[in-house]
């Protein structure tokens, strides 16, 4: 009964009426806990000389003290009945501006041009030149490659520097470091590698799927990325299938034996390689592209394996990116490190 | 068209700090911080070189990476504006850097250093592609580093109420980034171009025919309030104190003086080359923008005058220079755009002089950013405190400083104005000039006053570095130079601004 109890309590519609009775939630008292700033004023024991200072502060506490005693009456309210209505006023009027935002957008989009409508203003010269010359001249049989990799390949550069970048902030935020915890930065470590206490250890059915699946997932991604170029598929969804096939993999043995082949360092360094091979081969097809200079990278036959310039080698580096990211967000957010 | 082999510098400013940025991620610490260092001058020279080329040149050109033609490739486009914009960002940040090469070495864990270089690195060729990039949706996907980068500059102290303003920061920042991009989808929608120059082809020619008014209405309110809620404008500005009061003081800086600053210049760039000023004028936004920044001038530096906190009082006032930059982009005249933009580049190096030069006070004091603790603080770290001088009077105003300037370009715009909005901008110049003068000559004359009795400050470990102080005299002379001889540059921001339309 108790446990219905509280599934009750934290499903949405309580959680809903305890904000709106302005209610704190446990994670704003868990983030305000001890997170004041430790910069503290030095004492400072008034002197002679400070004696102007001090009456002044006679005087303004005077004043304050008049000033609540004529309000006093008006700060009780707001107290206790005002701020109740401000907090309501404050979220009633939240909802009705979002109310507004989403019937603005729907009444936009009542006034857009038709779904499906051949004579859309996106159906102009652009789109058509990726569709009729797409093959020819990028090489990729699967125009969406083409154009990620290759007509807007300055675009997924960028791109797959979001996903480093995010990362690289992640483990700045989550990463254990000696320096911080102290000495205890292994103990620590080792208590959070630990967490599985609730699960079942060495879970016999999982292992034996796991090792059945896994191999299967990893060579999935493997497939989607080589042949991206080709089919649908790609760098990012390969990468994250991939990313994937690790995760369950970490689940099943546990970190012990993911550390033999996955590191922090086998991290850094394969997105080092990836993201240096994408910027310093797409830096060398811009500058010949931009100086209209030929470049040695031809477009092969459409359809082989090793076709369409760059984009497959593209691929690779730019599923590398994803598998290690995705790898990384889980292991941070679970261990603190890799 | 036949390429010269400068023209490729806009290019190398992008790539070159994008490429050594997963290079970084590698290195020690002390490697990590040379190598930023070496490609961040580069960077500098390099633009400031391309500035000189421009001016001569005399013309834009466009840059194609890759080897397909515009609406079908990525391109990117330089003007003198944008090398002069190029340049500027460049410079501030590594005399941020500079300035507070030590604090960083301070505050942020030692493990954790070269990836917080590897932010800087890759704000640096955001900001930059930011400023050249002809193509909207580059435009978006590199803005996207920016707000993840800033954020992760917040937090890279991982201490005290930083977490807590970085997760603020991000809530904001991702509405603002989804605004941006709704807008951008919905003008893909209308047009069915992502090219600048294509899109505002596309967008004079709905304007012309009346079509699709409404839609269009919208896009340009869901862009222009993306970008503002992104760069702090008045209504939008909860999460300035806390993001910029507490970090270390080279993000503080980097943040208030580069990153806001790189959502204006492309909200600028927006007005100009994707929409175009006689559209925006037929929405009425500039109007709201118009109003939403008097209100910010003259509530931001009230809310600043309550502050006992140092930095939260330079954090304040910066909602107040944006509101400036953004009454400038609301006259809606070209005048009002240079003024706008030059207040950009004053304000710029300005306040990340102030950021640097209140760490450095703070410092001599104590390591309290309290007003009673910094008394007599100009005595004990004398350059900060003849940089902070210098700075907050340019904020004021003050003759021969690049504040001055700002603030004569201001009321000259809006002598072109039609007389409701001249009287408007010259009352609430002269309100907020009142109200900088009260907090920011307040701080001055705490910086010089006697010390509270029988507070003890601890004696300083050494000299305050080389770096910080060069920094300080680097950016002093920036200011005074911005106020002295601005002419060349109000002409270059005139010229670059032609190139844009």
């Amino acid at each position: 009964m108790a446990k219905t109890r509280n599934d009750y309590e934290n499903s949405w519609w309580p959680r809903f009426v305890r904000w709106l009775k302005n209610g704190s939630s446990a994670l704003d008292d868990a983030m305000y806990g001890d997170l004041e700033e430790e910069a503290v004023l030095p004492d400072a024991p008034a002197g002679d000389a400070e004696k102007r200072e001090a009456q002044w502060d006679e005087r303004r506490r005077l004043l304050l003290r008049d000033e609540q005693d004529m309000y006093s009456q008006v700060h009780a309210w707001s107290r206790s009945k005002g701020a109740k209505l401000a907090q309501w006023f404050y979220r009633v009027t939240a909802v009705v501006i979002c109310l507004g935002i989403i019937w603005m957008l729907l009444q936009t989009a009542a006034y857009l041009p038709p779904f499906g409508n051949p004579d859309n203003p996106a159906n102009n010269e652009v789109s058509r030149r990726y569709i009729e010359q797409g093959m020819q001249e990028t090489g990729a049989v699967n125009i969406v490659a083409g154009m990620i990799l290759d007509y807007r390949a300055f675009d997924t550069l960028g791109e797959s520097n979001v996903l480093f970048i995010a990362a690289c902030s992640v483990l700045i935020l989550l990463r254990i470091s000696s320096e911080k915890h102290g000495g205890d930065a292994v103990a620590q470590l080792e208590a959070e590698a630990d967490d599985r206490m609730y699960e079942p250890k060495n879970d016999l059915i999982l292992q034996r799927i796991a090792s059945f699946l896994v191999p299967l997932i990893l060579l999935f991604g493997v497939y989607i990325i080589m042949n991206g170029h080709i089919s649908p598929g790609g760098g990012f969804s390969g990468g994250a299938v991939m990313g994937a096939g690790l995760i369950l993999y970490l689940n099943a043995f546990g970190f012990r034996k993911t550390e033999r082949f996955f590191t922090f360092k086998t991290f850094k360094v394969v997105s080092l390689c990836a993201l240096s091979f994408y910027a310093v081969s797409k830096a060398y097809s811009f500058f010949t592209g931009a100086n209209h200079l030929s470049s040695f990278i031809s477009p092969g036959t459409p359809g082989r394996l090793f076709s369409a310039g760059l984009i497959p080698y593209l691929n690779i580096a730019v599923g590398l990116v994803v598998c290690c990211t995705m790898y990384a967000f889980y292991t941070l957010f679970r261990k603190g490190d890799m | 068209m036949h390429m010269e082999l400068w023209q490729s510098i806009p290019f190398a400013c992008i790539l070159l700090p994008l490429g050594s940025a997963a290079l970084t991620s590698v290195l020690k610490s002390g490697f990590a911080r040379r190598w930023t260092f070496l490609v961040l001058t580069m960077v500098t020279a390099v633009s400031a070189v391309f500035t000189v080329l421009m001016a001569r040149y005399g013309a834009s050109y466009t840059y194609m990476m890759g080897h397909y033609p515009a609406p079908w490739g990525n391109e990117i486009r330089a003007g003198l504006l944008e090398a002069v914009t190029a340049t500027f960002f460049s410079l501030v940040m590594l005399l941020s850097l500079m300035g507070g090469v030590k604090k960083i070495d301070d505050h942020i864990l030692h493990d954790k250093q070269s990836l917080y270089y590897v932010m800087l690195l890759l704000l640096t060729a955001a900001l930059m592609a930011q400023v050249y990039t002809n193509d909207i949706f580059t435009a978006y996907v590199f803005l996207e580093i920016m707000t993840i980068a800033a954020c992760s500059l917040i937090m890279a102290r991982t201490k005290g109420r930083t977490l807590v303003a970085a997760t603020r920061y991000m809530v904001m920042n991702l509405v603002g980034s989804g605004l941006f991009l709704l807008g951008i989808i919905l003008l893909y929608d209308l047009t069915g171009h992502l090219l600048m120059s294509n899109i505002r082809q596309a967008v004079s020619a709905l304007a012309e025919s009346g079509q699709y008014q409404m839609p269009l209405t919208v896009v340009v309110a869901l862009i222009t309030i993306g970008l503002g809620i992104k760069s702090a404008l008045f209504p939008f500005h909860t999460w300035v104190p806390d993001a910029y009061g507490y970090t270390t003081p080279t993000s503080s800086a980097i943040l208030s003086a580069l990153v806001s600053k790189g959502y204006i210049f492309l909200l600028i760039k927006i007005m100009y080359r994707v929409i175009g000023l006689d559209v925006i004028a037929t929405t009425g936004i500039d109007n709201v923008l118009f109003v939403f920044a008097l209100v910010g001038m003259v509530m931001g530096s009230v809310s600043a005058i309550r502050q006992s906190d140092i930095r939260r009082m330079i954090a304040f006032s910066s909602v107040a220079q944006i509101g400036y930059i953004y009454m400038g982009i609301g006259l809606g005249t070209d005048a009002g755009m240079m003024a706008a933009v030059f207040h950009i580049f004053s304000h710029a190096v300005c306040k990340a002089m102030l950021f640097l030069a209140a760490g450095g006070l703070a410092d001599a004091s104590g390591n309290s950013k309290q007003f009673r603790a910094l008394r007599g603080s100009g005595f004990r770290s004398p350059i900060a405190g003849v940089a902070f001088t210098i700075g907050a009077l340019s904020m004021v105003g003050f003759p021969f400083l690049g504040g001055f300037t700002s603030k004569l370009n201001f009321a000259m715009a809006a002598m072109q104005a039609d007389s409701g909005r001249m009287m408007l901008v010259l009352i609430t110049l002269a309100i907020s000039t009142w109200l900088n003068t009260i907090y920011f000559l307040k701080t001055v004359i705490t910086l010089y006053r006697k010390p509270v009795e029988g507070m003890e400050y601890p004696v300083e470990k050494g000299r305050r570095g080389f770096c910080f102080n060069a920094s300080l005299v680097c950016f002093s002379l920036a200011t005074i130079a911005l106020g002295l001889f601005s002419q060349y540059l109000i002409e270059a921001i005139t010229t670059g601004l032609t190139m844009f339309g």
